[in-house]
């Protein structure tokens, strides 16, 4: 039998069936025991997990890492930290990096990169070269390395029938597009959401047709191809309905929501703070009702950060000269659980957050996984890889933007307190976090 | 009232300081009238003026009402200043701060740039010259002064007299870019602050994309609105924002758009014609209709002078002798 080195003792483990209190053992990078109580062997490290949940390690389908080329802002290294204290023990590394992940080389140094870090790290590809929306990127030479989702992410594919022709060929390579779904020519210069208060405020908006346009265009094509498309961050009443009839239809379309987008509203450009700026924008109360409604009723399967680092002297600037993104990691899953667990309670907060994300990017026990990556989503039972993320729900934290693990200050939620912190992170049987604090 | 400690909207003055600085103003005016036209108000007092947008009347306005009150005025010509090497706004407003400036006025076409600036000054006091489509406070509290001073003149009375009672119903009718326009925004907020009732008129392109909260009627037709207005504000059309591909021809805007002799014509004998400058004269106001007395633009620039130094009072807590002291 497996030695076991780790043992989580107190918690509650959360599975597709239920929630139960039992001790947990770890022994080789897996789960070897799952029992009401477990006596530690001599030398293995036990943490507390009393009155904790023990979900499985969250999957982000949305993080950008910026390495290489913005290492300023971020690395592969202190995001996958920021991920593992969020609770994460996988990301899927957004391709708009410069340069873009756009060829095999690229996503081969930033796999290389997240071999080392607190979190497994996966990597989208860019659907275009470049992400300049002109040509195809070599989307077989990166599937062959385990690339599984290619995305032209921070702008959207505009030209239809290049996205056709994309959805052709991703068709045949059994690989799943993901569109940031925006309208350039409806977006124009927008710095927010075009509405009452972008009005007041004297700048320029982005519709939210201008979103909800390439969501309709895009099943449009989903409906004359057959390939699959997953929706990145949907922000709009409008997109979650588009979204909620194709599936009745049967479409083969996911989607994600960002968590700012289940609770900020548009209103808190007031001040201009720039640490408010995402692209799609915060939007109205509406808009926040019907993503938070489109998760519950299972139209948006994921709920995914879209972490987006900004060096702090980008930041520091007027609203409209400040590039687009907030930071996610960190403050994802105390967000989800304020907003979520009344209603959907753990088993269906952690699927949005781990199982149903990581069945998107294909990183299950079933899937081909990319070289040297554990199953990850769960479920947690005996033979299964310990990714383990353990919750407690009661205890508060106050968000100091100085203490996050980024290396950009960028949250929108500097001075507010959340109910709900991760305490512990094990990736592959390690701890990677105890009691909050990164182990590397 | 309470003494706002930058100005950066109008609405952080509120009715009653609005009715403040027309007060001040007004007094200032006077000041403007004598042989010695400087007061030491503000000795020792020094105001930077750090604009990143082309001005001529804003600026030199802000300035001469600076140095009226004696106090050292800064300026900084970004042409000629490290902003040109890559110096961010912030590090080119702490550098400023660190000279003891006491009084920054800002310009600048980000909305909300001076927000930010107020946000990283220290100590210094923050005056909006006009931010992107946001707002131009002080151009409005000009605009709405110089209101007052004509109907006053018309009564017989000295506008202090008439207090802000005389905005009471009155009928502004603002016309042209509002969607692209700072001075829209500010004097939307300070003749509705004061009880006026505002009207907006506008090809359909060039309104805000929503104007849910704006205490305002729009007008479909310029033409039928014109008899009904006590005040006409015209705007200019934003050509260097871009604003002319918002109508499909300067000829069309101003057929539709336009203070033509026409239209003239059909506005009440009393109606005053105000326009926050520069005028492109042939588009949105005829050359002839420019010179007409009831066009106070050159009133209006006269007035900005007693305007800011109210403004620049307010803010940096100069002695007023007789004046009551609020705070």
């Amino acid at each position: 039998m497996t030695e076991v080195t780790l043992v989580l003792r107190g918690g509650s483990v959360v599975s597709p069936e239920g929630v139960r209190r039992v001790d947990l053992a770890v022994g080789g990078g897996t789960v070897v025991a799952l029992a009401a109580s477990i006596d530690p062997p001599r030398g293995a490290t036990v943490l507390d997990a009393r009155g904790c949940l023990i979900g499985p390690g969250l999957v982000d389908l949305h993080t950008h890492l910026r390495q290489p080329g913005r290492e300023e802002a971020e690395t592969v290294e202190t995001g996958a930290r920021a991920a593992a204290l969020g609770g994460y023990t996988a990301v899927l590394a957004m391709p708009n990096t410069e340069p873009a992940i756009d060829c095999a080389a690229t996503a081969q140094e930033v796999l290389a990169l997240g071999r080392s870090a607190p979190a497994e790290v996966a990597v989208a590809g860019a659907i275009t070269v470049g992400r300049a929306g002109k040509a195809l990127a070599p989307m077989g030479e990166l599937a062959g390395l385990g690339v599984h989702i290619f995305t032209d992410d921070g702008s959207g594919v505009q030209d239809g029938g290049l996205m056709r022709r994309a959805l052709d060929y991703a068709k045949g390579l059994g690989v799943t597009l993901a569109q940031h779904c925006e309208d350039e020519s409806l977006a124009g210069s927008g710095a927010m959401h075009e509405g009452s208060w972008s009005s007041r405020l004297g700048l320029p908006g982005i519709p939210a047709v201008a979103e909800e346009a390439m969501v309709a265009r895009d099943i449009g094509l989903v409906r004359l191809t057959g390939a699959p498309v997953h929706f990145l961050h949907l922000s709009t009443a409008g997109s979650v309905d588009l979204v909620r009839s194709a599936k009745a239809e049967g479409l083969p379309v996911t989607a994600e929501a960002a968590p700012h987008h289940m609770v900020l509203t548009h209103a808190e450009v007031a001040g201009y703070d720039p640490v408010f700026k995402v692209n799609p924008p915060l939007r109205t109360d509406d808009d926040v009702a019907a993503v938070v409604a489109g998760l519950c009723d299972g139209t948006i399967d994921a709920v995914a950060t879209d972490h987006a680092p900004h060096a702090p002297e980008s930041k520091d600037v007027p609203f409209d000269q400040a590039p687009p993104g907030m930071l996610g990691l960190q403050t994802s899953l105390p967000i989800a659980w304020q907003v979520l667990s009344a209603r959907l309670g753990p088993e269906r907060l952690f699927a949005l957050m781990s199982a149903q994300p990581a069945a998107i990017a294909r990183l299950t026990a079933t899937d081909a996984r990319p070289a040297g990556h554990s199953a990850q989503g769960g479920p947690i039972e005996v033979g299964a890889a310990a990714n383990l993320c353990v919750f407690d729900p009661t205890a508060s934290t106050v968000v100091d933007p100085r203490r996050l693990a980024s290396r950009s200050r960028n949250t929108p939620y500097a001075g507010r307190a959340f109910v709900g912190a991760v305490r512990h992170t094990v990736l592959r049987g390690e701890p990677v976090v105890v009691d909050a604090v990164a182990q590397r | 009232m309470k003494r706002p400690q930058h100005l950066l909207s109008i609405s952080d003055l509120g009715t009653d300081g609005i009715a403040e600085v027309l007060r001040v103003a007004e007094a200032f005016a006077e000041v403007e009238r004598r042989s010695v036209r400087k007061v030491p108000t503000l000795r020792g007092k020094a105001v930077a003026t750090l604009f990143f947008e082309e001005s001529t009347r804003t600026r030199l306005s802000f300035e001469t009402a600076a140095k009226r009150l004696s106090a050292d005025v800064l300026s900084l010509a970004v042409a000629g200043s490290s902003v040109k090497k890559g110096e961010s706004l912030r590090d080119t407003v702490e550098t400023v701060e660190a000279m003891g400036i006491d009084a920054i006025i800002i310009r600048h076409g980000s909305s909300g740039a001076p927000h930010r600036v107020a946000q990283w000054a220290t100590r210094a006091r923050v005056i909006n010259a006009g931010d992107g489509w946001h707002e131009h406070p002080t151009q409005a509290l000009l605009d709405c002064f110089t209101v007052r001073q004509v109907l006053a003149e018309r009564k017989g009375a000295v506008p202090e007299e008439l207090g802000i009672d005389c905005f009471a119903g009155l009928r502004v009718l603002i016309v042209g870019d509002i969607r692209h326009s700072r001075v829209a925004r500010s004097e939307v907020l300070a003749y509705s602050a004061l009880g006026a009732k505002v009207t907006l008129v506008a090809p359909g392109s060039l309104l805000p994309p929503s104007l849910e909260g704006w205490p305002v009627t729009v007008a479909p037709d310029f033409d039928a609105a014109l008899g009904d207005a006590d005040v006409v504000s015209l705007l200019r059309l934003q050509a260097e924002r871009g604003s002319g591909s918002y109508v499909p021809s300067l000829r069309e805007y101003t057929a539709g758009w336009g203070l033509t002799a026409r239209r003239v014509e059909l506005l009440g004998e009393d109606a005053i014609v105000t326009h926050p400058g520069p005028m492109v004269r042939g588009v949105e106001i005829a050359s002839d209709v420019a010179d007409l007395p009831r066009t106070v633009a050159t009133q209006q620039v006269t007035n900005g002078v007693a305007v800011r130094m109210a403004i620049l009072f307010l803010l940096l807590g100069g002695e007023w002798p007789g004046a009551d002291r609020h705070d």
